[in-house]
């Protein structure tokens, strides 16, 4: 999808971004919508926010991706305060002893492609085009920069109080484990600043153009509704993704296990899909697609989005309900998740899984 | 004894008598300026035709939607203060954030933020500070605002601070009116918050509404208790209604379907309303609505608040047909003028009513008039209108079950005798489905809130909420033995350790007496 190449982030682009960043958040990741809010204040107060191609940064450059972590539905009723994220990326700026060039997203889905906007807004700093997932996963390790033995730390994860602290630690996955923890003495929710690179270990690393991405899948779906068409259908095309199944959702079975909500429910086909069943295991963002008969249709590190059949606006693991018309989207990951590395990372297996991954286009 | 179901809606005001399981009569009369004479229309016409004692009516029920037509025409509303306690957390996004400005300008839009709120685990965010809230509630006064809208951070979780919060207020604002986000709403603070200030602002309505349904029943000597139906078809007595009017949002829809399960005796069915300019189609599962999914916006404003799931379109019995390559039905409807405009009654617009007239579906009016528009145009009319019923229905409906359709409002002479494969039942006295509903309403109790798993087993907390829904429902006037489950569910939270899961549970029973 070449052809709108984002450039600057004014106020009213946040609709599309947003809605964009819930078709990618492949159902989890939280609600866009505080972020949007947000987003759209800081813009208002300092202008629309630059958004510049990697390549555009100097090798020697500071990029750092600002996040909020923690559990999205806390987000949703403690707002944040405002200013968390900035003094998170000062603390680790005077840690580091340099001014940062570029912020970025840390995932492409979700709350965490709309908060990094505001940021950029409030630093006055630009951002780049890419993010470090191209999707949403649940965890901080799983990010093309740990695939490219970038560390997550120094990290910096700061609240709404005042309270900001540095994280070393030997491994990114130790500093998921670590950081995890930090979040619920914090309230269920922290703004962290981490991977520091330069810009070239940006170039090799992040995942580029999604910002332009979401913005284009969010535009599409609203001049597709307004025309009161399902997106799916132009999507499908203009993403190379596919529609692997329409039906109503039968059942809804949810579980919590280790801090994640993890469940799985069954859809039944409708129209052509008549007489046919499925089943959407996820766990925070749908992990796998399968029928009845366990064979799978599409799997993590690759998308399942779920839309609603007849508007096709995304529909979250926690939104799902009994009833629901809908219609399940499949698209390819980047290449970098098909790697060995990478399916270690966020491959089925590493999930729980009993799946060797086998790409979306082979299984349809 | 007797029960009387009033629907005060925005063209009619319609009232209905029951005896127990049966309906005895419905009127119609139109809705007037002042509300309070049209109730006093339609409650007289029914008591005088059916000739029952007045001593032997044991309770009124109302349904209306005067309040959500004061937000959405932006009229009525009063001026008021929102408080919220969050500091230090919670100020990038004021309160009224994200509301359209006419409706923020039609409140006043101002606002306050003060020390307090709670964490999702019940610590404090921050202690609340008694000077701060003294100077806030000094600054409310010479603003001379009496309407104050308190909502604190995870108040569903802990409503402590909010309660506290209102005594120190109250000290220096002893005539204002508070409202309490905790009493109205769940999770998600911009949504709560939004309903505390609509609440706050509707309430001085709410007051002389609820006062001018007292007043009629009391002009006719109805002694009675009377109530107001909810969103989700319960009720609610009438001074909760005063001090909860933003409660009856949606609450139309609603009633026309739990009407139609009423008068039907189906639980699981889709219900198609018709009225003069549109079709509201819903899915009723197990006698109640089916809720939406997304949050609901109300004039603009986004609520979360449990509204019945409904599909409109542009189809009614006053809806004009236009012929040119093909036929075309609506959205311009002539609404009231039926009477004066379409063919039957002598006017010169082709009506969807004229349609039916003509090919002998419906009796009214003249008939010689609709059947001159020719038996093609009168078929292909009549395919489009099955037509546009059919796509709304297959829209809501949930399964591949046979479940009926079941047709009420004044326009359902327009539904076809089969929507697709489904069957469709049209009960006696469909015109006044509505009032039937607002009749035949419950006593619920709900709980939403945040349990830890910790220390009790998912059954054990199920258990608690639905313990605690009980209370709530009893204490609202509900016969204990009658309660039932109505609606439950519980939401693991991502992303944290300690296994805490959000719990949504309601219960509903009759009313006592």
């Amino acid at each position: 999808m070449a052809d709108d190449v984002l450039k600057t982030i004014s106020i009213s682009d946040m609709e599309n971004i947003a809605l964009g960043g819930a078709f990618l958040g492949t159902g989890g990741g939280g609600d866009p919508y505080i972020g949007k809010l947000m987003a759209e204040e800081a813009i208002q107060k300092n202008g629309p926010v630059t958004v510049l191609n990697v390549d555009d940064i100097p090798d020697d450059g500071l990029v750092v991706p600002v996040a909020m972590m923690g559990a999205p539905t806390v987000m949703l009723e403690k707002l944040p305060q405002g200013n968390e994220a900035i003094s998170a990326l000062e603390a680790l700026q005077s840690y580091l002893g340099k001014k940062t060039d570029a912020v970025f997203c840390i995932e492409a889905g979700g709350l965490n492609s709309t908060i990094p906007i505001a940021v950029a807004a409030q630093a006055k700093l630009p951002i780049v085009d890419g993010d470090g997932m191209g999707r949403a996963f649940p965890e901080l390790q799983m990010v093309s920069m740990t695939m490219h033995n970038i560390k997550a730390c120094p990290m910096v994860m700061a609240d709404e109080k005042g309270n900001s602290l540095v994280l070393n630690t030997v491994d990114n996955l130790s500093t998921e484990k670590f950081a995890r923890v930090i979040t619920v003495e914090m309230g269920g929710v922290g703004l962290i600043a981490l991977y520091p690179m330069t810009g070239a270990e940006a170039k090799k690393s992040i995942l580029r153009g999604s910002l332009s991405l979401i913005n284009n899948i969010g535009r599409i779906i609203h001049s597709e509704q307004k025309e009161n068409r399902n997106p799916a259908n132009f999507l499908k095309d203009k993403l190379k993704g596919v529609v692997l199944f329409e039906g109503r959702v039968m059942d809804v079975d949810r579980r919590t296990e280790g801090g994640f909500a993890k469940g799985s429910c069954k859809i039944l086909g409708l129209e052509k899909y008549s007489g046919k069943e499925i089943s959407l295991e996820f766990q925070n963002e749908f992990l796998l697609a399968k029928s009845k008969d366990n064979t799978p249709i599409a799997m993590t590190p690759d998308l399942i989005c779920l839309l609603d059949l007849e508007t096709g606006q995304p529909i979250t693991t926690e939104q799902i309900r009994y009833g629901f018309r809908v219609l399940v989207f499949g698209l390819s990951c980047d290449p970098q998740w098909r790697t060995k590395h990478g399916l270690e990372l966020v491959g089925p297996k590493y999930f729980g899984y009993d799946y060797t991954y086998t790409p979306i286009e082979d299984l349809n | 004894m007797y029960r009387i179901g009033i629907d005060v809606g925005g063209t009619n005001t319609d009232a209905v008598v029951m005896q127990n399981e049966k309906v005895l009569l419905g009127v119609k009369n139109p809705t007037t300026e002042d509300v309070m004479t049209g109730v006093i229309n339609s409650l007289k016409e029914v008591i005088e035709k059916t000739e029952i004692s007045k001593d032997e009516i044991s309770s009124v029920m109302i349904g209306t939607t005067h309040f959500t037509n004061a937000v959405v025409e932006r009229q009525r509303l009063s001026q008021t203060a929102a408080v919220r306690l969050c500091l230090p957390a919670a100020q990038c996004l004021p309160p009224m954030v994200d509301w359209p400005e006419d409706i923020k300008s039609s409140v006043g839009g101002k606002f306050w933020m003060a020390k307090g709120g709670n964490e999702f685990d019940g610590r404090e965010i921050s202690s609340i500070d008694e000077d701060e809230l003294l100077e806030i509630a000094e600054a409310i006064g010479r603003e001379n605002i009496e309407s104050v809208a308190i909502c604190s951070v995870f108040s569903p979780v802990n409503d402590e601070m909010e309660k506290k919060a209102l005594s120190i207020l109250q000290t220096k604002l002893p005539n204002a009116d508070f409202t309490l986000s905790s009493e109205i709403g769940r999770l998600g603070i911009l949504e709560r918050e939004n309903a505390a200030i609509m609440n706050a602002s509707l309430r001085n309505l709410g007051k002389k509404t609820v006062d001018a349904f007292g007043q009629a029943l009391k002009t006719l000597g109805v002694a009675c208790p009377y109530f107001i139906t909810q969103n989700d078809g319960t009720l609610m007595g009438a001074d909760f209604a005063k001090s909860y009017p933003v409660l009856t949002f949606a609450s139309g829809p609603t009633n026309s379907m739990r009407g139609a399960s009423f008068l039907t005796g189906e639980q699981n069915a889709i219900v198609v309303d018709v009225g003069g300019t549109s079709t509201d189609v819903g899915a009723l599962i197990k006698g109640f609505p089916r809720p939406a999914s997304t949050s609901v916006d109300v004039g603009g404003v986004r609520t979360n608040f449990r509204m019945p799931d409904v599909y409109s379109i542009a189809l009614g019995g006053g809806s004009i047909v236009k012929k040119d390559q093909s036929v075309s039905v609506g959205p311009k409807s002539v609404g009231f003028n039926i009477h004066t405009d379409a063919m039957i009654f002598g006017g010169s617009t082709i009506t969807t009513t004229d349609i039916a007239v003509g090919l002998g579906i419906a009796d009214i009016g003249d008939a010689e008039k609709a059947r001159a528009l020719g038996n093609e145009m009168l078929t292909s009319t009549k395919e489009k209108i099955d037509m546009m019923i059919t796509d709304a229905v297959e829209r809501m409906r949930v399964s591949s079950e046979s479940i009926p359709v079941l047709a009420v409002g004044g326009g359902s002479i327009l539904i076809p005798e089969k929507v697709g494969d489904l069957p469709v039942v049209k009960p006696e006295n469909f015109a006044v489905a509505n009032a039937v509903g607002a009749a035949i309403g419950q006593i619920s109790g709900e709980v939403d809130r945040i349990f830890s798993l910790a220390d009790k087993s998912r059954d054990q907390v199920l258990a608690e909420a639905k313990d605690e829904a009980t209370q709530k429902a009893i204490s609202a006037g509900a016969k204990a033995d009658t309660i039932e489950i109505l609606d439950q569910e519980d939401v693991p939270l991502a992303y944290l350790p300690g296994n805490a899961t959000r719990v949504r549970l309601k219960v509903v029973g009759d009313l006592d007496g």
